[in-house]
């Protein structure tokens, strides 16, 4: 039953908590910049518009596609909040992925091509510290189990066996939330790269499609950041939700004080804290315990 | 009705413009003046940009690019020609290689003069633009095409 309810809650609220947090984020990062900035409901103004605009299609296959990223996407957080399989939903994630790739990729255009391809280079790039992520749940002690249910309800929290993992995993969250300096498919603001790299081609209805698919995926990634802390005893769940919000506000941190860097940094940089914080901390794991 | 004006997407295009005005045009977004405490964002894609905003007189090299980018900008949208070469050509109309302001080539909904047009006059304008883009997007809502000069290529 609780289950339920989770589910519920995530398909109705996490697009206005994404949406809310996007707003705040604009907010803040006008603030950094010494701007006043938009209102905090800005995103949802702008979503509201698209949505209303003239619908233009380039490929009729773009919104076919586009609906399915944003159903696998949710599907992936359905399955995360109903205490299901980390691994499976971490596969599902990139299969929803592969969908944005493939509307990208239709329009033959040079734009969205090369977004579409930078997009998979991301993909390369953060998915050894992803699948490492999974792997540490399945790891740390006492219980090896990759049952997100059953990982909520471990005496100590995850975050103390598994700091590396921790590690790899916020930093490849720059890349998934779209932030300088791994913008390199699409900027999540108003910054400009090759146009509007993956998403040049998506007429507006499909835009805001695409938008609220990253509210979504925004609210899983920083429950997954979370279950890091989540363990039996409920004040932890305070303490989760300060260590997601933290996160958060790291990347807007990170975001206003790094310039976009070329991609051949971003693969280098991102397999070797990989390596170096989950992979380590995996050798430790798997010789001590 | 779709409250629209909130959410004003700029797209700016330079024609043959001197760069004075897209400067101004890009001071506009910096600290001091800070569009985007009105919602304005400047996109560089037309397939989602709300208000066209051209800058320079328009040449035969430029024209084809200026149609190209107008038409694929989707209803409801408006033109803000920026700077006195957008609105009649300036001091380069004679110019041979000038065909004249951006109303040459796109319906022009806002003129902006100046050489170069200042911020404040910018978003001036930019703010009338948003006027008529909420308009535009009530009769888009009913389905009036004809009642703004959309329908023109």
């Amino acid at each position: 039953m609780s289950s339920v309810i989770a589910i519920v809650c995530f398909l109705v609220l996490a697009p206005f908590l994404g949406g809310f947090l996007d707003g705040l984020d604009r907010k803040i990062s006008a603030r950094m910049q010494g701007r006043i900035g938009p209102p905090v409901l800005q995103p949802f103004y702008d979503v509201h518009k698209l949505i209303h605009k003239q619908t233009i299609v380039v490929n009729k296959a773009q919104t076919f596609l586009m609906l399915t990223y944003m159903a696998v996407q949710l599907f992936v957080g359905v399955l995360f909040f109903a205490g299901s399989d980390i691994l499976m939903c971490f596969f599902l994630l990139s299969t929803g992925a592969t969908f944005l790739v493939f509307a990208g990729s239709v329009t033959h255009s040079p734009l969205s091509t090369l977004g579409t391809n930078r997009e998979l280079l991301q993909m390369m790039a953060y998915e050894p510290a992803v699948l490492l992520a999974c792997l540490g749940f399945y790891l740390a002690p006492p219980d090896h189990t990759f049952v997100v249910s059953e990982l909520i309800q471990t005496p100590v929290s995850a975050i103390l066996y598994l700091p590396g993992f921790f590690v790899a995993f916020v930093f490849i969250l720059t890349i998934k939330m779209r932030k300088s300096p791994f913008d390199l498919a699409t900027a999540h603001h108003a910054h400009q790269e090759v146009v509007k790299g993956i998403t040049t081609e998506l007429g507006a209805k499909n835009f805001a499609i695409y938008t609220i698919t990253e509210w979504y995926e925004k609210v899983f990634l920083l429950a997954v950041v979370a279950l890091f802390v989540v363990n039996a005893n409920p004040l932890s769940y305070i303490a989760a939700v300060v260590v997601a919000l933290a996160v958060w506000f790291l990347e807007i941190l990170i975001d206003n004080t790094c310039a976009r860097v070329k991609w051949d940094v971003l693969l280098k940089v991102t397999w070797v804290v990989t390596l170096l914080a989950a992979g380590v901390n995996m050798l430790i794991l798997m010789l001590v315990f | 009705m779709a409250k629209v004006k909130k959410s004003p997407w700029v797209l700016h295009y330079d024609g043959a413009s001197c760069n004075g005005c897209d400067i101004e045009v890009l001071a506009c977004l910096t600290p001091v003046y800070d569009a985007e405490r009105f919602g304005i964002v400047n996109t560089g894609d037309p397939m989602q940009a709300d208000i066209l905003l051209l800058t320079g007189g328009i040449n035969a090299q430029c024209q084809e690019v200026v149609k190209q980018i107008y038409e694929q900008m989707p209803r409801p949208k408006v033109v803000v020609a920026v700077g006195t070469c957008a609105c009649t050509g300036g001091v380069f109309k004679e110019a041979y290689n000038i065909l004249g302001g951006a109303d040459t080539t796109v319906p022009v909904d806002i003129y902006v003069p100046g050489c170069a047009a200042r911020p404040q006059s910018i978003i001036d304008g930019i703010v009338k633009a948003v006027a008529l883009f909420q308009q535009r997007s009530d009769e888009h809502d009913k389905g009036i095409v004809n009642g703004s000069r959309e329908g023109e290529s």
